[in-house]
Order: structure tokens, then C-alpha cells, then sequence
């Protein structure tokens, strides 16, 4: 009997899908329900010169730590919490590593919006007036109404154009094999679209369960992603850490201790060694380690 | 501590600050109020417990609140408003922010981005986050707890939030942008100066105009003339200290 295909996967089944210069979308929002797993093993990979659309926070960081990151198309980088500022994404700008694609951040959703319908572009107000347009040097026009309004003058709007994705990353709370998956805790953020605007669409959960498990598990509204929009499901416990997910929290100290490690080389290169030149695994170990250490210093 | 028996010299600035903030909402009716700061925090709530009842308020993650907690605390919930809702209100205009600046030109240009060149900046912040489309879209405030020359530049390096100046009167796209209100540490400001330039509204108890003009980098309309800023009821000095804000978390955030 024909069977529905299992697109259960490793982060090293992703990694090998990969492919320098590619425009790749991140899901999750600053450092909230980010898929931190698949950030790591892109960080980890050979890939280069990539193009990221996100609303950023240390995904972004960790990338541009990495010297992965060529241009990026961000509403704000944030990690939504003390110190606020990424420091890797803070050096990027001011060494001049990557080129800003700045907008404000109803635009991101609207460009995926409009790549998800297949759309050149869509009429937005946001970003008149502003220096987003002087950041998209040329790249960003504006579209006139064909409709005049009541009083005889004519809109003229920002021509968003599409967001289109060649990859999307994002981390749900529960998945099935299939591509199926819910959030379970109180915003979906922008997950659905990221997906909906690429070509390859990666999913990682930290629950992989059957499809009766997941739909009896959350109400309807949160199955948020279908299997027609992904292509590969990995099991990735606790992979959204440091960012907070539906089952756990945002690991603060652990953040403000990646933020601190990157203010010299030398503790840089330590944290480097001990949390990202390694596999998800030994990260995971690594952290429970340091959490307990930090538990003894007290 | 019977607030019966409180005079106008026991109310610090960072409660003038609040009332101020609160006063921002006045009129408002039945809209989003978003602060992004403590003291605007405190003021949309004062509001909404005084002569704006209909306000919608919201915890700050994605649940809009049905009563009027203290700052820091939640309560029962009326709806539901994740990040992707809230871009559908900022696209409506049913709403008001209180947003916090790097910096402010007279003209209302708002900095929240990074300091210098665009594509090689010499410090970096938040990126432009929501303010080219709050301050096109809807009601727009802003709030600082230190008022210095710094903040108040001759211009801005990065214009997040868009100021009068930019606006295009042959564009109706334009035609909602309205930077309502700048509450200081030092006073309460608009831009209804000559050629939608700040002006001033009020200036705080003890506050100078020369105080002022020092610490802004631009010539403020009407400062030589303007009032001391209302003195805040006792009612809302209540409300302030006893509900709202017990811990004087406000005091952390002004410069006085």
C-alpha cells in the first residue's frame, strides 16, 4: 500500500542541501522559537555568501559570527532581552561585513506575503518617508494607484517586492514525520509564510509524534504548518535554545553569556569550541554542563 | 501614606512624567495603546483607569489584558493580538505608540536604527524596527528620560520614525502621519512650532527654558512662554503609587 512520505531527516541531510550564495528564511522572531539547531549546523557547514531574511535576534548573530552572512533583509535585530543588542550582527555593520537590506517589520511580512501568493510585489505604507528606502539603494520602488482617492489626488505606496526564499528554517513545538505541525504557545510568529515563500522548506520540532498524537494533542488553530509546505522534518529536542519554544523558556544567562564570549578572541574562541564546533548533541551536553556549573558558582 | 495629605512638592518628576505620558491617550477613545518604556507603560495604564476606559492594552507578548494591572504583572485577558495582528492594526490606525528615541530632529525624525553611515554604521541599535510604519500608519509619541542636545540632534543619522518634513502633500499615503506628542524628563513638547517645528507645551516644575534650550540642538518654539506642566490629581498620584506602579519602577527611567 502506497504510504505518504516519511521526510523524517538529520540537521547533516540538511546541511548537504545546501548551497553557497543561497537566499535562506528564518523563522521565529529576535529570540523567540528560533530553529536554533538548524542555525548551528548552517553556522557548522562549508556554505557561504548567504542572503538571510529574518526578523533577527542571535540567528542572525551567530551566522554573521560564522562569516556566513553576505547580505540580510531584517525589520530589527533584537535579542529581546539584556543586552539587547546582538554583538556579532553589531560587528557585521560596523566592519561593513554584510550589506543591510533595513525595512520596517509589517514589510517583511508583507514581501512574504507577497511571495507566497506568487506576486511580484504588494502595496505597502510602511517605509515612506523613511531610510529604508536609502538602504535598498535602488532595489525598492514605489507603485501608483490606478484608483484616485475621493479628492482627485492619487496613493502612491511603497511596491514591496517579494521575499522569494530558495530555503525556510523554522522550529515548531510538535511535528509528525509528514510535515504536520502545531505551535503550543501563544504566537505563531511568521513561521507558515517563511515557508510558504521557499522552494526547500526545513522543519525542525521538538517533538516528532504520530499524526493522531499531534492532532488530539493541540486545538485545531495551532496545527499552523501542512505538509505541503515542507520538505524535511528533524527531531531537534531543546534545538530552539537558547530563544525560548512552546515547552521551554529563554535561557537567559545562557545568552547573556554568548553575548559576553563575543567581546574578545580569546573567550570567543572558547565558546566557540565548547558550544559550536560541535555536533547538536554534544551542544546540548555542553549546555546542561555549563547550566550546572552555573547552579555550583552560586 | 494618605495621598489626601500629599502636596505639590512631594510629586517627584518622573510622576509629572507619567501624567504627561497619560495625557498623550487623551481622546484617544477605542485603540491600541502600545508604550514601549516603563513610564509610557504607567501612563497608558493611568489613562485607561481615569478618562480612557476603552483603550486596549496589551501584556507586551501577544494577549491584550481585560483589566489594568500593575506594571510588570498581567491579569485576565479580553483577546488575542500575536505580532502578525498587531502589523494589521498599525495598517488600520486604530492605534497610538509610545515609542523611545536615539533621536529626535525638530522636524519629529526619530533615530532607532544605528549611528552613522547606513551601510557602515558606527554603532548599531535595533535596526529601524516598527517606526517607518507606526509613524506613516498612526498616532505616533515619543518618550525620553534624558533630554540632552544628543537626542535632540539638528538631524538624525538614520530616520527611522518619519518627521513633518518628509511628508508629500500631493501624497495621500502621507495623510494620516501625526507625531502627537515628545515627554521628556525636562517637559511636554509637540510639533505645531512654525512649519510643523517642535514646540514646546510645558516644561516640568523646576525646569528652565534656558535648561532646555541647552540641551536641545535645535531652537524650540514657544519655550520662553510655555507653562509649568499640570500637577497630577490625587486621584492619579493614587493610582500611581499605590496601584500601578508600588515598586517606583518610574524613577528608574528619569533623569531629573
Amino acid at each position: 500500500m502506497a504510504t505518504k512520505t516519511d521526510k523524517t531527516s538529520s540537521l547533516d541531510d540538511v546541511v548537504a542541501e545546501l548551497r553557497d550564495g543561497m537566499t535562506i528564511g528564518i523563522g521565529g522572531w529576535g529570540t523567540r522559537r528560533k530553529p536554533m539547531a538548524l542555525v548551528r549546523a548552517i553556522a557548522r557547514s562549508n556554505v557561504k555568501d548567504l542572503t538571510v531574511v529574518a526578523y533577527g535576534g542571535a540567528d542572525i548573530g551567530l551566522l554573521c559570527a560564522a562569516g556566513k552572512v553576505k547580505r540580510a533583509y531584517y525589520g530589527f535585530v533584537s535579542l529581546d532581552a539584556a543586552p539587547f543588542y546582538d554583538p556579532w550582527f553589531a560587528k557585521a555593520r560596523t566592519s561593513g561585513a554584510i550589506e543591510a537590506r533595513e525595512m520596517d517589520e509589517g514589510m517583511v511580512k508583507c514581501g512574504l506575503e507577497a511571495a507566497a501568493a506568487r506576486l511580484p510585489f504588494l502595496p505597502i505604507r510602511a517605509g515612506l518617508g523613511s531610510a529604508v528606502l536609502d538602504f535598498w539603494e535602488g532595489e525598492l520602488k514605489t507603485v501608483e494607484s490606478p484608483y484616485a482617492d475621493a479628492d482627485g489626488r492619487t496613493q502612491t505606496l511603497i511596491a514591496m517586492p517579494a521575499l522569494k526564499l530558495d530555503a525556510a528554517f523554522v522550529h515548531l513545538d510538535i511535528a509528525d514525520a509528514h510535515g504536520n505541525a502545531a505551535y503550543t504557545g501563544v504566537d505563531p510568529y511568521f513561521d507558515d509564510l517563511f515557508l510558504a515563500a521557499a522552494d526547500r522548506r526545513y522543519l525542525e520540532a521538538d517533538q516528532v509524534v504520530s499524526t493522531e498524537e499531534l492532532v488530539n494533542s493541540v486545538a485545531r488553530e495551532r496545527l499552523l504548518i501542512n505538509r505541503m509546505n515542507v520538505d524535511r522534518v528533524v527531531h531537534t529536542p531543546n534545538g530552539a535554545h537558547f530563544t525560548f519554544a512552546g515547552g521551554y523558556g529563554r535561557d537567559g544567562a545562557f545568552m547573556k553569556h554568548y553575548a559576553a564570549s563575543a567581546a574578545d578572541d580569546a573567550s570567543w574562541s572558547a565558546f566557540r569550541t565548547r558550544f559550536l564546533d560541535v555536533d547538536e548533541a554534544t551542544y546540548q551536553t555542553e549546555v546542561s554542563k555549563w547550566q550546572a556549573e552555573q547552579e555550583e558558582a552560586k | 501614606m494618605s495621598t489626601a495629605e500629599t502636596t505639590s512638592a512631594d510629586i517627584t518628576r518622573a510622576e509629572y512624567c507619567v501624567t504627561a505620558c497619560a495625557d498623550i491617550f487623551t481622546g484617544a477613545g477605542e485603540i491600541m495603546a502600545s508604550p514601549m518604556a516603563t513610564t509610557p507603560l504607567i501612563g497608558a495604564r493611568l489613562a485607561r483607569l481615569t478618562t480612557e476606559p476603552d483603550l486596549l492594552i496589551t501584556d507586551g507578548e501577544a494577549l491584550i489584558l481585560a483589566d489594568t494591572p500593575a506594571v510588570g504583572k498581567s491579569g485576565p485577558v479580553e483577546g488575542w493580538m500575536p505580532f502578525r495582528r498587531v502589523f494589521d492594526v498599525v495598517a488600520s490606525g486604530r492605534r497610538h505608540v509610545v515609542m523611545g528615541a536615539n533621536q529626535i530632529d525638530r522636524y519629529g525624525n526619530q533615530n532607532l536604527s544605528a549611528f552613522g553611515p547606513l551601510q557602515q554604521p558606527t554603532r548599531q541599535m535595533f535596526g529601524v524596527r516598527g517606526a517607518p510604519g507606526n509613524t506613516i500608519n498612526h498616532p505616533t509619541s515619543y518618550w525620553v528620560g534624558n533630554h540632552t542636545a544628543r537626542v535632540f540632534p539638528t538631524q538624525v543619522d538614520i530616520v527611522s520614525g518619519v518627521g513633518f518634513d518628509k511628508v508629500d502633500e500631493r501624497n495621500p499615503a502621507f495623510d494620516d502621519l501625526n507625531i502627537h506628542r515628545v515627554v521628556t524628563n525636562l517637559g511636554v513638547f509637540d510639533f505645531s512650532g512654525p512649519g510643523h517645528t517642535m514646540r514646546a507645551l510645558s516644561l516640568h516644575p523646576g525646569v528652565t527654558a534656558e535648561q532646555v534650550a541647552e540641551n536641545t540642538g535645535f531652537p524650540v518654539a514657544d519655550l520662553e512662554s510655555a507653562p509649568e506642566t499640570a500637577a497630577p490629581t490625587a486621584e492619579q498620584l493614587q493610582i500611581i503609587r499605590e496601584v500601578l506602579d508600588p515598586k517606583s519602577l518610574r524613577d528608574r527611567e528619569v533623569r531629573s
